[in-house]
């Protein structure tokens, strides 16, 4: 199972944001998708689900072409985390991560007892059982997050497309996802992964794709791709890559430069 | 933090269940001409096994032609036009929106009004009604479709309101053109909505139409749930927005143009009792949807009742909703506020 984009131009209808993106993301695989605000990567990700159309080039899903595939095929291959929002109607949280199950209830029935199995599993793996029914719209926005990602999961996709996971939440809940995705990679899953701290590219990434303007800057593992020549082209900024000992190992982590009093 | 609805659903949809019934029961009893509930009986007991039931033929003529179509009509047409309010709700994703949205009512209006304005008969000006509301709502919907590039849903409810606006226009003009003795009060009483003119005939048309147009919002009820989501979260979750949204448009309109061509125009019940059912059972589709058709139903039941009994003359229905429905409104409305704090 892979989901690879082919020379990819993508925009709005009437206005290209970027082109030329290819990159290919494997089951069990977690890639970490770094670039400023404006450089295209939510216009990217939902092109890659289908949700914009295609303006040149290819996006295959398991060695089919996108176009070919129905929304609910598509569904159950790769699920979508937008970035937290608010709601229109008070659902429950637990009603919230059934939607999750659509792709996998008939076009007239509601979803099973199975689904709300799979669903109840998915608030408990990501530790909100406590919010199951809890009500959607009344819920912080970092509890929204960790909500919309069992959503993700209870739509049991081998591809998660993740538009920000780490947005809205406190520094633990943010230690918490990553850990999460990792597993998610443990259990063949393949993520593809928005975030503005690079540092999150360390933690969790086997690898990083930078885009910029629309264009991918570079592809590949974090420790060739995140050098501080890298990030400073990337954000415009000083950037220090430096590695910290860690207990017995080391680990590399990203600072700013310049901020020094 | 609320109790979950679930819980309570089972309990909410008996309760209703068993209000409509004793309201239906009520509308059969009373009116100009009292049936004692012993006769009632007696009688629909002989219409079901065809015994004779050794009553007053005039009885039986009151129960069976008489109110049971009018009863009947209210039932149906009550559920219509609240499973379209809920149904479109959902699709808007505005607890605000009522059938109206899109034009139904001002083009079944102008559709009756160029009826009466002809001079047709009753039949004749049911089916313009029901004509001009579907055609009102196939042009909002092709106007839409036809400007790309925007959100869609936001373009379904411009074109719906301009669209509207000009058939209104419309009406005014054939009201200010129609003959003020002939014409005129059969326009006004139209827009004012009534079941008088109710028999077996029209409500064998229109009865399948209304059924027709609930089927599918019942089949489709989870999908409708999600489609209550962002477009693209929807199409992300595995809903064909464009196509479940047609067929949502298609059955609501249905239903209500042919609720409005049998009753004329009735506000308020669309748009309210969905917000009565949502306070009561969440906004779960699966759940809405039963609870808005019985509350719908008995409603109708009710009002049209008490137009028909507590004046010598009929008092219009989309009057009578709108004085019975707001009080009661706001006192939930108020009651459910309470209950979040």
């Amino acid at each position: 199972m892979k989901l690879e984009a082919q020379q990819l131009a993508y925009g709005y209808p009437g206005r290209r944001i970027g082109s030329d993106v290819s990159f290919t993301l494997n089951a069990g695989e977690v890639l970490c998708l770094l670039g400023p605000n404006g450089s295209g990567k939510t216009t990217l990700f939902k092109t890659l689900l289908g949700l914009l159309p295609i303006q040149c080039g290819k996006v295959m899903l398991n060695d089919c072409e996108l176009q070919q595939l129905e929304r609910d095929e598509i569904a159950r291959l790769v699920s979508y985390v937008p970035q937290a929002h608010g709601a229109f109607f008070p659902y429950s949280v637990r009603d919230v991560v059934l939607m999750g199950r659509t792709a996998h209830t008939g076009l007239f029935a509601a979803p099973s007892a199975r689904d709300h199995d799979v669903a109840l599993d998915a608030i408990r793996r990501m530790g909100i059982a406590y919010l199951a029914e809890a009500i959607y719209t009344q819920i912080s926005g970092g509890e929204r997050q960790l909500v919309l990602i069992a959503r993700a999961l209870a739509q049991e996709a081998r591809m998660v497309v993740m538009d920000e996971p780490t947005a809205n939440l406190d520094f633990g809940n943010q230690v918490r996802v990553l850990e999460r995705i990792r597993a998610l990679a443990a259990d063949g899953i393949g993520v593809l992964l928005s975030t503005h701290d690079p540092d999150h590219a360390f933690l969790c990434a086997d690898r990083v794709a930078m885009l910029r303007n629309g264009n991918l800057l570079a592809c590949g593992t974090p420790d060739t791709v995140m050098t501080s020549a890298q990030l400073q082209h990337l954000y415009g900024v000083e950037v220090l890559v430096t590695e910290v000992a860690l207990g017995q190992g080391r680990r590399r982590v990203c600072l700013p430069m310049g901020m020094q009093a | 933090m609320t109790e979950n609805p679930a819980n309570r659903y089972p309990l909410i949809i008996a309760a209703a269940t068993m209000i409509l019934c004793v309201i239906v029961v009520v509308a059969f009893a009373i009116g100009r001409y009292p049936v004692p509930l012993s006769d009632l009986f007696r009688i629909l007991w002989s219409w079901i096994g065809g015994a004779p039931h050794g009553l007053d033929a005039t009885l039986e003529t009151v129960v069976l032609q008489i109110r049971g179509p009018r009863v009947i009509a209210a039932v149906l047409v009550g559920a219509a036009l609240a499973a379209a309010g809920a149904a479109y709700q959902n699709l808007f994703r505005n607890p605000l929106v009522s059938p109206d949205i899109l034009g139904v009512s001002a083009g079944a209006a102008v559709g009756a009004i160029l009826g009466i304005f002809m001079s047709l008969g009753v039949v004749a000006i049911q089916s313009m009604a029901f004509a001009g509301g579907l055609a009102a709502v196939a042009m909002v919907y092709l106007v839409a479709r036809a400007v790309r590039g925007h959100d869609p849903l936001l373009l379904l409810v411009l074109a719906g309101v301009v669209l509207g606006a000009l058939l209104g226009a419309c009406v005014a003009l054939m009201k200010y053109l129609a003959d003020p003795y002939n014409q005129l009060p059969a326009i006004t009483y139209w827009l004012l909505g009534s079941l008088a003119s109710t028999d077996t005939r029209n409500m064998w048309v229109a009865a399948p139409l209304l059924l027709a147009g609930l089927l599918p919002l019942w089949l489709l009820r989870w999908r409708i749930n999600v489609l209550s989501l962002d477009d693209e979260e929807a199409r992300a979750l595995g809903v064909s927005v464009g196509r479940i949204r047609l067929v949502v448009i298609v059955a609501a309109t249905l239903m209500t143009s042919a609720a409005v061509a049998v009753s004329g125009v009735i506000g308020w019940i669309g748009l309210v009792i969905p917000h009565f059912a949502r306070l009561m059972t969440g906004p779960d589709f699966s759940r809405l949807l039963p609870v808005s058709v019985l509350l719908g139903a008995g409603f109708l039941v009710a009002v049209d009742t008490l137009a028909r009994s507590i004046a010598s003359i009929e008092v219009p229905l989309g009057v009578l909703t709108a004085f019975v429905g707001t009080p009661l409104f706001l006192w939930q409305l108020a009651a459910a506020r309470k209950g979040w704090q």
